[in-house]
């Protein structure tokens, strides 16, 4: 209590001063804020859309009364021009600055878009080697969480409002107990860690309380891949697509999640794009059970369960003959699995050295193992596979570390827990009991961005800054590191990481991130830590060390710093292998990889095919929300999910047969039932998911994060499937039940996943295109040009047009969430997805073909549809208020202004990519929302049509440029803002009108169709067909050749 | 001039013993006895509910938006168009009935061209609603539909049919309002000689501008109706084909049709005739005017409606025919959704109302039976609601792209939208009925023995 700041109060009174309470006398921020937060259930209501029925009711009063406010007059509000203008803030222009977004520990290497000191948009950093200018949905959708309203906004200890202040003191006090025993009931829990500081901060803190513990929990790590890389000596494996003709994926999603899927996808597209002139591409071989984006991408799909793939690595490790693999064919069952491990050992044996086999991350240490032992006898460790030393500090098999933790709690020996970031509450198996064991602890403090279940059963509540707030470091999968610098000061009382270790440094102690990031990365300018040779891009050393952080803070990376031979990109390390800054990592890696020892082992119990009779399950992180640590964030909650296109929930996939053997349907609520627990999920039926097997998706069911993320009501808490997760099976098991229990309604963007015979995806094998590269053409009619009365346009300048490659497309979402970042798209929430309004202006068409019944023969086509542009449109003639007109550069232009919403241009358009405000869907009450919007897109209000405008604002802002330096607009000058983040570039845009501008050349390859050609609408945006490098021997002969069949 | 009983081989077109005195007393009393039938009341508080209620659910479409309709994309337009549609449609019955069975001599138009231009009116002021409300920004589309000059010279956009649609709507309203309004002068007249009450001498004699029953009053009448009819004919064609254009100029499978014109011309005429009788049988029965809208009317209704309806069942033949015969995948996918796709229901029940259920009219002793004429008309109604819903929804709902189909399904405010119509329009014809004569006196009078003496004109 301030008592100062009470007699002052008193003193300055006038008359007699009533108050209730010390707190309220004194007046101190923290009880203001307490006043404020007091009811905030309540209080975040009135912006809440769930809580609109109250809102309503309160509404229709206040609409009466309504009158009565309207005779006050408005208070003046006076604007401030800059007296000394910020040196290079030019009102209007954006700003862009290199940082890094760290997701499960490793970079993504990101540009963010400033206005006016308000970041609003993130791209991928073109110049680091792990981005190459693309992000993935999680990089797009930060930007969201930044100014999320429901982050924690203020230090807590036991629910009430505290400042930083005291909790330093109240760490100081604990600290002060453990110095005496060494540090032995000091308990770190972390997620995974890649940063160079953190690393020596901990290093500091085990120097100073040698007896303290580390652990790492993260639900979604990647234990498997690590255990195989610590028994073959430490070394990691990064992949090179790039040079790789033959690709075998065992369970592996490379392309859709890992810290490595954007520039794995970067490297696989480039294999895959196919030119009239250059007629080859890779293959890729997909073994896998739950549909992946990866599996939709490859040239030949095997379902097989996930306990199925152990035996089928086996067995084509014995085929390409890598030894050690005695037991070929142990597992494999059924002539396809045969077939399949024949055809492709041999394809595989035919491209010694330009093949790769990928293990997938949530497969155990066996198939890693094999993998490697595979990659070692094919010979291409060194070419498409090289090892280099883990980037992660101190890497550890996180299951049996946070096991540890959990066994030190229940033995009563943690005094203080400091869990940072991670959510073990929520996330951690079931058999660990961790929230029981956690009342255990005398003295716990939870770091994160919001306040969540483990922020709950905490003592202390530490709001964690967002990365675009924070100074830090961060590397990125191959090493690189990225300084990561904050683009706007914390928007609420949140602390980075490293500054909440500094708390437990005596040396540290009140030192801020900047001066603390800043003092490590000058020692490691000079050397004296972390064991680089920091350069600049040409290999030269920088002059001083305040040049060089100028230098890595602009560029976004620190040159050098990629470990081991895998380094590529911005200038190669020489040869600088170094076990990052953890000294204190139990296993130091080796720096040269032995040769992996791939002994056949039967350890995993959950392998077991054979089970007692249950279905197979397999768990996942959900594809938008991950482990639910993106629960609150609009954007990703309402991107369709890949393959089913569900938003705002998850669903339990099975197979059409096991769904037809079990009576269920889509939508169906099954129980289920799984080593004494239970959940409860809406099924999805996904044809190509392995019969026998059903995949359930982490994140949903929070209990406690924010509006958008908490479960809304019990059947909602149900969805939490780490309910169902046990410490023995991580990620798949036998012994599943289900049974069904209701019904639910599931929102999805895409009700209808079958072509009909009409072609939107015009697909053939690399084969066909070979013999006749017209296929694609002869699979549609062209229209005679002369058919229309309307005289064609006349363009006397650029041509805009854009052209989207199919073959590279993974169908991935990102451009579908980079649009919504720069256009400003509103969310509009499941009960509007499921009424058929959601708002993206581009989106991924996804179709299957193939028997439904037959998993493996499912082929699985994704194909992003933003607004086609039309030379003939079937939107502007029909508008009334002409409100949507054709420019003179050819785009359909749309005048938000003007539009009335007769929406007679959205059942005209064939492609139905128009969106209309069928409500007020932006949010013009969230105040915290403002600056995230983009200032030069409108934000649209009710009743108002919007569409793709080919990103309208780009061009002009280059036409600006252009027009100032009286020139053309180059091509690639303006990349709209699906393109840009587009990791498989698969999207290009440009001049049609220049003949040597990179979309006018795709266009004129044959692969280039039209959709819906035959209406003759004459489209800007035209498809380049998919095609498939198809195995001959594993191609369905022509008597089983079956297309959606029904 | 002599009577011409083969003219009239059928029943008589008024039953006997009827003089101009007896017709004027019948018909004006209904206004001015000031006694009304309890079913009057019973109906009009029933309208009045329902008014009400259309205007708590134009009221919170007004704050909330078009997003509490059960619209979307891929189905933009839902019950609102339908019902404007609908409506329209209904309109063009009275439309016909004064002006072309005028033009066509039809005596039997007589005893009911006025209460079916009167329900011309309301249909259209029930149908104008809907293409205002259904926009997004109501305020905004009341007038930059229309060219109004502006100092940013913005125009509407002429190619659009929706605002051929605005110009034929607007026009056939003004048209039916003029035609309907000249056509009462001389009962105004009537009233205000006959009533009792000073106020309501004058309020039916401002009305009647002044009307004395002169010959050259006569004169200037006949010749003003006789434009205005000539006026109205081409109304009644053009307005549903400008209807149809609304949807034939789309490029959506199952809007895009040639046929579209005379096929709805011919619905709606269809539709028009059902609700004129859904209207009269009940009203002559109320009111005890069976002796001026005689059996003989009904029947020559009923059969109207036969041969619309068959020119109905004709375009839907059509249709279903060439989504077929095009060869088009999309055509024929489209008509092969609406029979056996999710709305396959209401294709059916659409063909069981508006071409399976005329087919009794074929028989006599239905065309001359109140209440068979009265169900199969109510059925013919529904049929019609039910043939634009499926224009509307099942051409939409499953279109090109099998990624975008999707379902639509009404939500409480369409229905309150739709039902609350229905309120506005009973509302305005029970108010019709009570304060003017439903059926025209004079005209009336030309049909008595009496008008038939040599010499005798009529009036």
């Amino acid at each position: 209590m301030d008592f100062s700041a009470i007699r002052s109060r008193l003193a300055g009174a006038e008359g007699r001063l009533y108050w209730r309470s010390l707190g309220e006398l004194a007046d101190t921020p923290q009880f203001r804020e307490y006043l404020h937060r007091e009811f905030p259930e309540q209080a975040s209501e009135w912006n809440d859309p769930k809580g609109r029925r109250q809102f309503l009711k309160l509404m229709s009063a206040s609409l009466a009364l309504a009158g009565v406010s309207a005779c006050t007059k408005q208070p003046p509000e006076k604007i401030i021009p800059y007296v000394r203008q910020p040196e290079d803030m030019v009102p209007g222009k954006p700003l862009f600055f290199a940082t890094a977004v760290p997701f499960g520990g490793y970079a993504q290497p990101v540009l963010v878009e400033s206005h006016e000191g308000h970041p609003t948009k993130v791209e991928g950093n073109p110049e680091h080697p792990a981005s190459l200018g693309a992000t993935d949905i999680f990089g797009q959708a930060a930007i969201l969480t930044l100014y999320d309203p429901d982050r924690a906004q203020s230090v807590m200890n036991r629910g009430e409002i505290r400042v930083w202040g005291e909790f330093l003191t109240a760490i100081k006090s604990a600290l002060g107990a453990q110095r005496g025993k060494q540090g032995a009931g000091l308990h770190f829990l972390t997620e995974t860690i890649t940063s160079p500081t953190l690393a020596e901060q901990i290093t500091l803190i085990q120097q100073a309380y040698p007896q303290a513990k580390w652990y790492q929990w993260d639900p979604v790590a990647r234990d498997g891949a690590r255990s195989a890389a610590r028994q073959a000596g430490g070394a990691e494996a990064t992949h090179h697509f790039d040079k790789a003709d033959v690709i075998v994926a065992l369970d592996s999603d490379f392309l859709g999640c890992g810290p490595a899927a954007i520039r794995y996808c970067k490297d696989f597209a480039a294999r895959r794009r196919v030119a009239d002139d250059k007629k080859e591409m890779n293959r890729l071989y997909a073994v896998e059970s739950t549909p992946t984006l990866t599996g939709a991408r490859a040239d030949h799909r095997l379902a097989l369960r996930a306990s199925e793939i152990e035996g089928f690595a086996r067995a084509l490790a014995g085929a390409v003959g890598s030894g050690g693999a005695a037991a070929a064919g142990t597992s494999v069952s059924g002539r396809d699995a045969q077939k399949w491990v024949a055809s492709i050992a041999k394809d595989l044996q035919a491209h010694r050295g330009r093949s790769l086999v990928i293990a997938g991350d949530y497969q155990p240490a066996a198939v890693h193992t094999l993998a490697r032992a595979m990659n070692q006898a094919l010979g291409n460790v060194g070419t498409t596979i090289t090892y280099a030393p883990a980037v992660e500090v101190n890497a550890m098999e996180q299951l049996a570390s946070l096991r540890e933790l959990v066994q030190a709690m229940d033995a009563g020996q943690v005094d203080v827990l400091v869990i940072m970031g991670s959510n073990p509450v929520f996330t951690a198996p079931v058999d660990l009991k961790f929230q029981e064991r956690l009342g255990k602890v005398g003295f716990s403090v939870h770091h994160s961005q919001f306040f969540d279940e483990t922020s709950a059963y905490c003592h202390w509540n530490l709001p964690e800054a967002h990365a675009f707030e924070s100074w830090g470091d961060v590397r990125s999968f191959e090493g690189t590191v990225t300084i990561m610098q904050p683009l706007i000061a914390p928007l609420y009382d949140g602390r980075t990481a490293t500054e909440l270790l500094a708390a437990f440094i005596d040396a540290q102690n009140g030192k801020s991130a900047h001066d603390l990031v800043k003092e490590y990365w000058t020692r490691a300018h000079g050397g004296k830590v972390g064991g680089w040779t920091i350069t600049d891009a040409n290999g030269q050393a920088f002059a001083t060390p305040d040049a060089f952080w100028k230098h890595a803070l602009h560029d976004g990376f620190v040159t050098g710093t990629a470990s081991g031979p895998g380094a590529r990109g911005a200038g190669s390390a020489s040869g600088a292998v170094a076990a990052s800054g953890a000294s204190i990592a139990p296993t130091t890696p080796e720096s040269a990889p032995r040769t992996p020892n791939p002994a056949p082992r039967q350890d995993a119990s959950a392998s077991e095919a054979s089970g007692s009779g249950g279905l197979e399950i397999i768990f996942r992180p959900d594809p938008t929300i991950w482990d639910g640590r993106f629960a609150n964030n609009g954007w990703l909650q309402e991107l369709p999910k890949p393959i089913t296109k569900i938003t705002w929930d998850p669903a339990a996939w099975i197979s059409v047969r096991t769904a037809q053997e079990k009576g269920l349907n889509d939508a169906d609520l099954v129980e289920l039932r799984y080593r004494g627990n239970t959940a409860k999920l809406p099924v999805a039926i996904v044809p190509g998911h392995p019969d026998n097997s059903v995949t359930v998706f982490f994140g949903y069911g929070r209990q406690r994060i924010g509006r958008v993320g908490q479960a809304a009501d019990d059947q909602a808490k149900q969805f939490d499937v780490f309910r169902l997760r046990t410490s023995d099976a991580p990620w798949f098991g036998n012994g599943l039940e289900i049974s069904k229990a209701g019904r639910y309604v599931i929102a999805r963007t895409q009700e209808h996943h079958l072509m009909e015979g009409r072609h939107p995806v015009r697909t053939g094998t690399l084969k066909e295109y070979e013999e006749n590269p017209k296929f694609v053409a002869e699979m549609g009619e062209t229209p005679p040009r002369a058919l229309s009365l309307i005289p064609a346009w006349e363009y006397n300048s650029y041509r805009w047009g854009m052209a989207i490659d199919l073959s590279t497309c993974t169908g991935c979402s990102t451009c579908t969430i980079a649009c919504v970042a720069e256009n400003n798209i509103p969310v509009v929430g499941k009960d509007q997805v499921n009424r058929g309004r959601e708002m993206h202006w581009i989106r991924v068409d996804h179709y299957f073909s193939g028997n439904p019944l037959e998993p493996s023969s499912i082929e699985t086509h994704h194909q992003p549809v933003p607004c086609m542009q039309c030379e003939t449109a079937p939107c502007e003639l029909v508008c009334p208020v002409g409100a949507t007109t054709h420019s003179a550069e050819g785009l359909n232009d749309m005048v938000y202004n003007r539009c009335v919403g007769t929406r007679y241009c959205s059942n005209n358009c064939p492609y139905k990519v128009r969106r209309f405000n069928f409500l007020l869907y932006s949010d013009w009450n969230t105040e915290s929302l403002y600056p995230l919007r983009n200032p030069d897109v409108t934000v649209r209000s009710r009743g108002v049509m919007e569409k793709c405008t080919y990103c309208v604002q780009r061009i002009n802002f280059a036409r600006i440029e252009a027009k100032k330096q009286d020139r053309r607009i180059q091509d690639g000058e303006i990349i709209p803002a699906c393109a840009q983040a587009c990791p498989a570039d698969a999207i290009v845009f440009g001049d049609l009108s220049d003949p040597n501008s990179a979309v006018t050349r795709l266009k004129a390859q044959q692969r280039n169709y039209v959709l819906l050609e035959e209406l003759n609408t004459r489209p800007r945006t035209t498809y380049l067909a998919a095609l498939r490098n198809a195995n001959p021997e594993l191609e369905p002969s022509s008597g089983t050749a079956s297309r959606t069949e029904h | 001039m002599d009577p011409k009983p083969a003219t009239y081989p059928a029943a008589p077109l008024i039953e006997p013993g009827h003089t101009f005195g007896s017709i004027t007393d019948k018909i004006s009393a209904v206004v001015l006895s000031g006694r009304q039938p309890i079913s009057w009341f019973v109906v009009l508080s029933i309208g009045l509910l329902l008014c009400g209620m259309l205007g708590m659910a134009i009221t919170w479409l007004l704050i909330k938006g078009t997003g509490i309709w059960g619209i979307n994309i891929p189905v933009g337009w839902g019950f609102a168009i339908i019902n404007f549609v609908w409506w329209i449609g209904i309109g063009h019955a009275g439309t016909l009935i004064s002006a072309i069975l005028l033009l066509l001599k039809q005596g039997w138009r007589t005893s009911i061209n006025r209460f079916a231009e009167a329900m011309t009116i309301f249909a259209v002021m029930c149908a104008g609603l809907f293409p205002l409300i259904h926009t997004g920004r109501p305020w905004l589309a009341a007038y930059w539909l229309f060219p109004y000059p502006n100092t940013m010279s913005i125009w509407p956009q002429f190619r659009s049919p929706l605002i051929w649609d605005v110009f034929a709507v607007s026009t056939y309203f003004t048209v039916s309002l003029l035609f309907w309004y000249v056509g009462l002068i001389p009962d105004l007249a009537t009233l205000r000689d006959k009533a009792k009450h000073r106020g309501l001498r004058i309020a039916y004699g401002m009305l009647s501008l002044g009307w004395r029953g002169s010959a050259r009053h006569w004169q200037r009448y006949e010749h003003i109706y006789l434009l205005l009819a000539g006026l109205s004919t081409p109304l009644v064609l053009s307005v549903h084909t400008v209807v149809s254009f609304d949807f034939a100029i789309g490029i959506v499978p199952g809007w895009h049709a040639t046929i579209f014109p005379p096929y709805f011309v011919a619905g709606a005429i269809y539709a028009g005739f059902a609700m004129v009788l859904t209207l009269a049988i009940p009203l002559r029965k109320i009111y005890g005017l069976e002796d001026f809208i005689t059996m003989r009317h009904l029947e020559n209704m009923a059969k109207v409606t036969l041969l619309t309806g068959l020119i109905v069942a004709y375009g839907y033949m059509s249709e279903a025919f060439f989504g077929f015969y095009s060869a088009n995948k999309y055509e024929g996918f489209m008509i092969w959704n609406r029979m056996t796709g999710p709305y396959w229901p209401y294709y059916w029940t659409l063909v069981f109302c508006n071409i399976l259920t005329p087919q009794w009219l074929w028989i006599k002793r239905v065309r001359t039976s109140p209440l068979p004429l009265f169900m199969v008309a109510m059925v013919v109604n529904c049929g019609m609601w039910l043939e634009r819903f499926v224009i509307v929804i099942t051409s939409l709902h499953r279109d090109f792209l099998p990624s975008s189909w999707g379902m639509y399904y009404p939500t409480m405010w369409d229905w309150m939208t739709f039902v609350g119509t229905l309120g506005l329009f009973i509302t305005l014809f029970f108010l019709f009925i009570r304060a003017l004569p439903m059926i025209s006196i004079f005209e009336m009078r030309s049909m008595a023995p009496e008008a038939r003496m040599p010499g005798g004109k009529g009036h």
